[in-house]
């Protein structure tokens, strides 16, 4: 710890602090451009000088300047370090001066508005006029892809765009050229940026240089209500902030959750909102003459009674999707078991995951937090680039603390750190369960090993064997112990763990998603649209958000609502269980999923026992208490992996390939956003579009 | 005078023999493995003895640089960093040293290294000076051929020197802006501390020197501490290559003792002041980023590190540039916020916006086309500038601004008054637009 008085008052602060966090520590403002938590030092803007006693005559870069870098006084004196003097003032001002001359005076049409670092600090620490005759610099606009909007007149050399992606997306995308006032920010010869990432530069950009371009010229900051939710793009959950006007969605931002995504989110988090307008189900629809006719509610909850009477329980199944909330699981499964049918499964990709086989068997043990604590890594059958792009981010974090080696048997994809690559599937895993290669010998010195398994490695025929194989990889190198656990399964769908922890899944003789398609006259999808339906006979009731894959196949359809128009319960890929909560409401007919299966199960004579969500909830917390622990992970018992690891099965030859294709295009309203799609398509053509 | 026997460049001009044999004839590498017998803390204690300042322009004792150097490795590499990316305006003593004196240089990075324990050397030169390296260059090959230089040498140090060639730009001149440059990064300085010595080169511990302190330490270090000391007034002791240009009648780079007159300087090597002394307005006494000093206060300074600060100014690198009544003082000023306009890095704000902000105030100020309150604006602004910086170099750009405004604001106010009583001759508009 070291001591130090800033203007007078005095503080201890550890010694790795800056004079910037300790200032900050003291309770006084410094202000400040280039500097992020969460980026490297820079030390440009000079905004964050303060005075620092008996040092040169001159103030001190205080973001940059350690407290370690101190000297006490002559007598032993704590260092001290003034914030309010008027050498400290006069730099500021001089700062604000030259970062304004040559900054256009375009805040009337400048998106960042309201939000702008520059604008509220020239109004805290600025002067009132300007000094500057000459012409202010002209700086062309670039085009960096279809994301981000550059108006490069604004901006103020800060870097921090430079340094995320440097550091944190791990692609050097920008940089800096040309030098003194003619430094730009640029990508090479202006091509689109590639990372899943990119969208964090707009939120870094402390002035309007950098900003969305589907956003441009939408909305104004203050005029939007903010509802603090869940991603559910992936299976990590990042923490969100949606903003609404009316019950329209303007944009999507990232929350702070250090748990999970720290203040990142990905490019499909943050510019799939233009798909929750489009193609959306805003009323019931009914299939009469081979063609879906709309409908009223009470028609198409008709059809269904009609198609539903008389069917055996075995002949009726429910396939849940991958957006799903568990409130809706709960109640389809409710439903399901009403009408005597076991056929419930939420696998879609028919992965080999299965609650029997222990909680621990289908978590991300480790934790995202917790991959700082690993030392070696080995990621089976995943590309956790796109299948998961900001635990993709947290992992390069640790790579770059050094002393992490990765390795990956799988495809050989780009994934911003360096690994070794081990081979393509089950071969070369049955390689390293016989202990052979060096990479074995890494994992077993390491003190934390970890593996992350994806879905590519089990959503397949032998997709229990892999999984029992790496089980004993994972016990054999010591990554499952009491107090570490290293086995993590990569998930891809928000609703995947939250179904299995509710064991929607198909119970006694009942069938899998797979089988259902062909084996059941009625069907139920609850927003299941990644399947192949081509050879389904059954009659089938989607129920969903959007006119994607299932729609167009259904015989009826049951208008839904998104995850920003419900509020609802997801668990993500560590096992979190975490609220999203209603920013707008559901267009047109649409209904919040719980309330469409409670509706439907009361003409079906089925009437589920609540009526509201408050009631369903505490019907669902009395039958699975861990649901109540909002952002906690309830322990999983690692000793039940033990029995898996027995559960012998052969693997086949084939290599493992990563589920997800097209990053933006994984779900049904990703699909319907035409920012997604432009995205896909300039990632399909490997970025080659020529700049505008 | 500097007698001759005192000169430690005995062929600075390039007329005698420059290769290893002659320059052993003049008494280069006489001893050199002697001296580093003697051991390390007696080199370090003998240079911080001479009193050596730096002659890279900011004058920090080179000893006491020396001694900041770790004594035991922690098992990363030290390194050797001779500054030879010599771009200040108006200086050009380190080019003629590698072209004409190279063994000076190289037998001062052996025992330079030996001080430190580096066993890598690297110069940085100076994009431009294609000859420079060339000579320096084969120099360097003859000391490996003869066996002074490499593994298992003759002098029983392990040295290697490497030659590195820049692209031209004036910040690599910076130490961390050089050491980025080396590393093969962009040339923007670094945030200190931490000090190079310390993080350094590769994040090694690094010494970077100017190559006339580098060369000089040899001659130091043979004929003693109190030999150096002989020169010059007490803090500012020893000999110093002058490089003096402009309106003298014969420009020259030449080594003398510190501390002697400005007056002596010219008269004795220069052939006095163009049209003679009362001709002379104003000398920049240390390279473009020092502020100028009228010819009145110049004529008995005494060039030293001293006694060029008594009069706002400095020896910065002792690149004398004369400035005779013919100058349009104004723009000779303009072309220096010219010059340090295009070669700011632009990492950090005040250098970045302020040298174009000048410049572009200058540019008016040349013209007169200004308010005579823009002149105290453009001091505000420079003092804005100047220690706000990452590094020096927007020091230097305000400087001679500073310089020229505290000494010629009257010249500047008359350019104001003429433009302001000769308006209808530029063309100005009187009837207002519509």
């Amino acid at each position: 710890m070291a001591k130090l008085k800033v203007d007078g008052k005095e503080i201890e602060v550890p010694d790795h602090f800056t004079l910037l966090q300790a200032c900050e520590e003291a309770g006084a403002e410094v202000p400040r451009f280039c500097f992020h938590e969460r980026l490297s030092v820079a030390g440009n803007c000079r905004m964050c000088l303060v005075e620092v006693k008996g040092g040169p005559p001159k103030p001190a870069a205080s973001c940059a300047m350690g407290v370690r870098d101190l000297r006490p006084g002559p007598n032993g004196e704590p260092p001290e370090v003034f914030t309010t003097t008027p050498m400290v003032k006069k730099a500021r001002e001089g700062v604000m001066e030259f970062l304004l001359i040559n900054h256009p005076l375009d805040c009337p049409i400048c998106d960042q508005g309201g939000e702008c670092d520059l604008q509220d600090q020239a109004m805290a620490f600025g002067i009132d006029s300007s000094r500057y005759q000459e012409n202010k610099r002209a700086v062309e606009d670039k085009y960096i892809g279809p994301l981000v909007k550059t108006i490069m007149n604004r901006c103020i050399h800060c870097t921090r765009c430079v340094r995320f992606t440097t550091e944190v997306a791990g692609i050097s995308e920008l940089g800096l050229i040309g030098r003194g006032e003619d430094a730009e920010i640029t990508t090479y010869l202006e091509q689109a940026m590639t990372s899943e990432l990119q969208g964090n530069v707009v939120d870094l950009c402390p002035v309007g240089a950098l900003t969305s371009k589907p956003f441009a010229f939408t909305a104004r900051p203050w005029e939007l209500n903010k509802t603090e939710s869940i991603d559910v793009m992936d299976a990590v959950g990042s923490a969100i902030r949606v903003d609404t006007r009316g019950r329209e969605v303007m944009r999507v931002l990232p929350r702070v959750n250090e748990a999970i995504n720290e203040e990142w989110i990905s490019d499909k988090t943050r510019y799939i909102w233009d798909g929750l307008k489009t193609q959306r189900l805003d009323r019931p629809y009914v299939r009469k003459d081979g063609r879906l006719q709309p409908a009223s509610w009470a028609e198409a909850f008709g059809a269904i009674k009609a198609a539903v009477a008389g069917k055996p329980g075995d002949r009726i199944g429910a396939i849940a999707g991958d957006l799903a909330s568990v409130e809706e699981m709960y109640a389809l499964r409710e439903l399901m078991s009403a009408l005597g049918s076991a056929n419930i499964d939420c696998r879609q990709d028919g992965t080999a995951l299965h609650p029997s086989f222990g909680r621990a068997s289908y978590l991300f043990n480790p934790t995202i937090a917790g991959i700082e604590q690993a030392d070696a890594l080995l990621i089976v059958g995943a590309n956790p680039r796109v299948e998961a792009a900001v635990l993709n981010a947290r992992i390069r974090k640790r790579w770059r603390m050094d002393g992490f080696p990765i390795a990956l048997i799988g495809e050989q994809a780009e994934l911003r750190y360096g690994y070794e690559y081990l081979g393509a599937g089950p071969d070369s895993l049955a390689e390293l369960v016989a202990g052979n290669g060096k990479f074995a010998e890494t994992l077993k010195n390491a003190k934390n090993p970890m593996i992350i398994v994806g879905q590519g490695a089990l959503s397949r025929e032998d997709g229990v064997a892999v999984l029992a194989n790496v089980v004993k990889l994972a016990e054999s190198v010591g990554a499952i112990s009491a107090e570490w656990n290293g086995l993590g399964i990569l998930h891809t769908a928000a609703a995947r763990v939250g179904g299995l922890d509710l064991g929607f899944v198909p119970g006694e003789g009942g069938k899998t998603a797979a089988e259902m398609l062909t084996g059941t006259d009625v069907l139920f999808l609850l927003g299941a649209d990644e399947m192949d339906f081509a050879g389904k006979s059954a009659f089938t009731v989607y129920i969903g958000s959007h006119g994607d894959n299932a729609a167009h196949l259904a015989d009826v359809i049951l208008p839904g609502a998104t995850y920003t128009e419900k509020s609802g319960t997801w668990v993500n890929t560590e096992g979190r269980v975490q609220q999203g909560n209603r920013a707008g409401f559901a267009p047109g007919e649409a209904r919040e999923d719980w309330a469409i299966l409670r509706a439907l199960s009361d003409v079906l004579g089925k009437k589920l026992p609540f009526d509201s969500l408050a009631q369903l909830r505490s019907r669902l917390y009395a039958a699975h208490p861990h649901f109540a622990g909002v952002d906690e992970i309830a322990p999983a018992n690692s000793a039940e992996l033990a029995a898996l690891s027995k559960k012998g099965g052969k693997m086949t030859k084939s290599g493992f390939a990563s589920p997800v294709k097209d990053f933006y295009l994984t779900n049904p309203i990703a699909r319907a956003s035409a920012v997604m799609a432009e995205c896909s398509a300039l990632a399909r053509n490997n970025f080659k579009a020529a700049a505008e | 005078m500097l007698r001759d026997q005192d000169r430690i460049f005995t062929n600075i001009y390039g007329l005698k023999d420059k290769s290893l044999k002659g320059a052993m004839a003049r008494g280069h590498w006489d001893g050199t493995k002697q001296l580093l017998e003697k051991g390390r803390d007696w080199i370090i204690n003998e240079v911080k003895a001479s009193g050596l300042r730096g002659r890279g322009g900011a004058g920090f004792p080179t000893g006491l640089k020396w001694s900041f150097m770790p004594k035991e490795s922690d098992g990363r590499p030290h390194y050797l960093v001779v500054n030879a990316d010599e771009s200040e305006p108006g200086t050009c003593k380190d080019r003629d040293i590698m072209r004409h004196d190279p063994h000076t240089l190289i037998e001062g990075c052996v025992i330079a290294s030996f001080a430190m324990g580096a066993h890598h050397a690297f110069i940085y030169v100076r994009g431009e000076f294609m000859r420079e390296r060339e000579a320096l260059q084969a120099a360097i090959d003859e000391c490996y051929e003869y066996g002074l230089l490499g593994k298992n040498n003759k002098l029983g140090y392990d040295i290697d020197i490497v030659v590195h060639h820049g692209a031209g730009a004036y910040i690599c001149g910076e130490e961390t802006a050089l050491l980025e440059s080396l590393e093969g990064k962009k040339g923007q300085p670094r945030l200190k501390p931490p000090f190079p010595a310390n993080m350094g080169l590769y994040g090694c511990p690094t010494t970077v020197n100017n190559v006339e302190s580098i060369a000089v330490t040899p001659t130091i270090l043979r004929r003693g501490a109190s030999w150096y000391t002989s020169f010059g007034r007490p803090n500012n002791h020893g000999t110093k290559l002058y490089s003096i240009s402009g309106h003298v009648n014969r420009p020259c780079t030449v080594e003398d003792a510190m501390s002697i007159t400005f007056q002596e300087l010219i008269e004795t090597h220069c052939g006095g002041i163009r049209g003679g002394w009362d001709n002379l307005l104003a000398v920049i006494p240390g390279g473009s980023s020092v502020p100028c000093v009228p010819g009145a206060q110049m004529k008995d300074a005494i060039m030293d590190y001293d006694g060029l600060r008594e009069l706002g100014s400095g020896l910065g690198t002792a690149a004398v540039i004369v400035m005779d009544k013919s100058t349009d003082i104004v723009k000779a000023i303009w072309r220096l916020a010219a010059f340090y306009k295009h070669e700011s890095c632009g990492q950090c704000t005040p250098c970045r916006e302020g040298t174009g902000w000048m410049m572009r105030v200058m540019e008016r100020m040349v013209k007169g086309n200004a308010q005579k309150r823009e002149i105290d604006m453009l001091f505000d602004v420079s003092k804005q500038i100047e220690g706000h910086t990452i590094c020096a170099l927007g020091d230097a750009a305000a400087w001679p601004i500073q310089g020229l405004i505290r000494h010629f604001r009257p010249e500047m106010e008359k350019r104001i008054d003429q433009y302001t009583h000769n308006a209808m001759a530029h063309g100005a508009v009187l009837e207002a637009a519509e």
